[in-house]
């Protein structure tokens, strides 16, 4: 791998950066799409994508260049200007997302003081394309799907928010490499140990945000047909897509890094064991959408403002108290 | 109130796992696809297989179904699919007097007794529109005589509506034939 921090000048790191973490959205998008049809399908018990390539392999690149072939249709009564920067608007922050992201000791685009309120910053605005997509569609479904997706959001960004803040008090830094590296190489010193409430409201945050099952109601397929994306097709579908997937690498490498010790591990620490984190927590992701059926909306609002607010407000003032003492 | 509500949420978080663990427990165990123009299944493994109905033999003619003609699997049919057609015809035995033992003391042929007439059924036609079935299994739970099952005939298919409509007598007939060939060819 390269040492970005050799490279001279930060344009050209930048760019470079971009380049890699564009290849690596598109790379991911296909990995995890193949994964979770395989996941889905073991879960119960068929084999998933069989018949393109050995094993089914090829069949997430048939699924892209099916996408990009197809035509882009604007709907009726649509508006074409926002109805178009959409799927952008949702897919250019998810690749922001990536920049300050430690992949590794060295391997780190843009090493800022404030990576984490970047990407939480950036990531947020994934809720504005959805807004803009069901409101200019033209589409009750959409709209719905809309309405749903900004009542979730507002209400899971705050819990999101505050379980975060308890690592901040104990790490003292908004950095995410100097995050990685108060944690040490073995699992007993991660800060879920430390922290264990706080990561299982992030993570469950994290399924809610990125609109994954059992929290999918914005695109609830049997109730909204495909709720704020209906009416896409080809690559504005696509990049909402590729966006959903890479919001879901986001929030696991998030995860891998405040929680799980990110590229650190017990053996030859490196980029590695933060693919594998990452990985590893996406599965479960994947596995969480396969078992449990979606909530209904009070449910979905009454487990984020009684349950997660309180509960990350209560873990905020003890861990206060602790770090104060 | 707050224990309740406390104890009903760790139920919750515990029922969740469970189904964690059950999901986990089926990713697994083995594939139940059978990947079908590679692999196919053998007629007699198809056990749980819902084909249209057809018609069970009497065990010593392979020709004639156990049907009584009583006409409960036509009344029954949700669909209304099945048409059965039967009739009556008496049987002709040989009316014999009783003995009883060495008295040999002649019938009292003064009583009135009703002639002993024996008749049979014979079903004259059994027809299933299967278009309008839907495989409910009713005709098949209800059959008094155990004249029903379940076809195993899995790659049914057609272009015409016509080809639905099934004489059942004809197919056992036909069935009838092909089990005779298959012991002839076996006695060979």
């Amino acid at each position: 791998m390269i040492d970005l921090s050799t490279i001279p000048s930060p344009l050209v790191q930048i760019v470079i950066g971009l380049i890699g973490v564009l290849a690596f959205v598109g790379l991911n998008g296909l990995v995890c799409v193949y994964l979770e049809r395989k996941v889905a399908g073991h879960i119960q018990r068929r084999p998933g994508p069989f018949e393109v390539g050995p094993h089914g392999i090829l069949q997430p690149l048939a699924d892209a260049v099916k996408l990009v072939a197809k035509q882009m249709i604007t709907p009726k009564g649509a508006d074409p200007i926002l109805y178009w920067a959409a799927p952008l608007i949702s897919f250019a922050p998810a690749i922001a997302c990536f920049l300050p992201l430690p992949f590794g000791p060295k391997l780190q685009n843009v090493s800022i003081n404030v990576g984490l309120i970047l990407i939480l910053a950036f990531s947020s605005l994934n809720v504005l394309a959805l807004c803009l997509a069901g409101w200019s569609s033209q589409n009750k479904w959409s709209l719905l799907g809309a309405a749903r997706d900004i009542a979730q959001s507002v209400a899971y960004e705050i819990p999101l928010l505050l379980s975060l803040l308890p690592i901040i008090l104990l790490t003292g830094s908004l950095n995410l490499a100097e995050i990685t590296q108060t944690q040490g190489p073995w699992p007993w010193q991660w800060l879920v140990v430390k922290q264990p409430l706080a990561f299982i409201i992030f993570f469950v945050c994290v399924f809610a945000e990125t609109n994954r099952a059992p929290f999918d109601l914005p695109e609830a397929e049997s109730e909204l047909t495909a709720g704020f994306h209906t009416e896409y097709s080809g690559m504005g579908f696509g990049l909402f897509f590729l966006a959903e997937y890479s919001y879901m690498v986001v929030g696991c490498a998030l995860a891998s890094i405040l929680f799980l010790g990110g590229y650190q591990g017990p053996v030859a620490s490196g980029w590695w064991w933060f693919l594998l984190k990452v990985y590893a927590l996406l599965l479960v992701m994947m596995w969480v959408r396969w078992t449990y059926p979606r909530v209904r909306f009070d449910q979905l609002l009454n487990l984020a403002w009684k349950w997660f607010i309180p509960l990350s407000l209560l873990n905020i003032l003890i861990t206060a108290l602790v770090v104060k003492l | 109130m707050i224990g309740s509500k406390l104890k009903e949420t760790f139920d919750g978080v515990v029922s969740l796992l469970i189904g964690l663990k059950i999901t986990f427990k089926n990713f697994l165990k083995p594939n139940l696809t059978v990947h079908y123009p590679r692999k196919t299944v053998k007629p007699e493994e198809l056990t749980g297989y819902r084909g249209h109905i057809e018609l069970v033999p009497k065990p010593e003619n392979p020709f004639v179904p156990r049907c009584i003609g009583c006409g409960l699997c036509r009344d029954i049919c949700p669909s209304g699919c099945i048409e059965v057609r039967s009739k009556r015809i008496a049987e002709e035995k040989e009316i014999h007097t009783p003995h009883f033992g060495l008295q040999d003391t002649p019938l009292d042929l003064t009583r009135k007794v009703a002639p002993p007439q024996k008749t049979k059924i014979e079903i004259v036609s059994f027809e299933l529109n299967y278009n309008y079935c839907s495989l409910c299994g009713l005709c098949v739970q209800n059959c008094p005589a155990g004249s029903l099952r379940f076809s195993k005939d899995i790659y049914l298919a057609s272009f015409s509506s016509r080809d639905f409509e099934f004489d059942l007598l004809k197919r056992l007939e036909k069935q009838a034939q092909a089990r005779l060939k298959e012991e002839e060819e076996w006695t060979k």
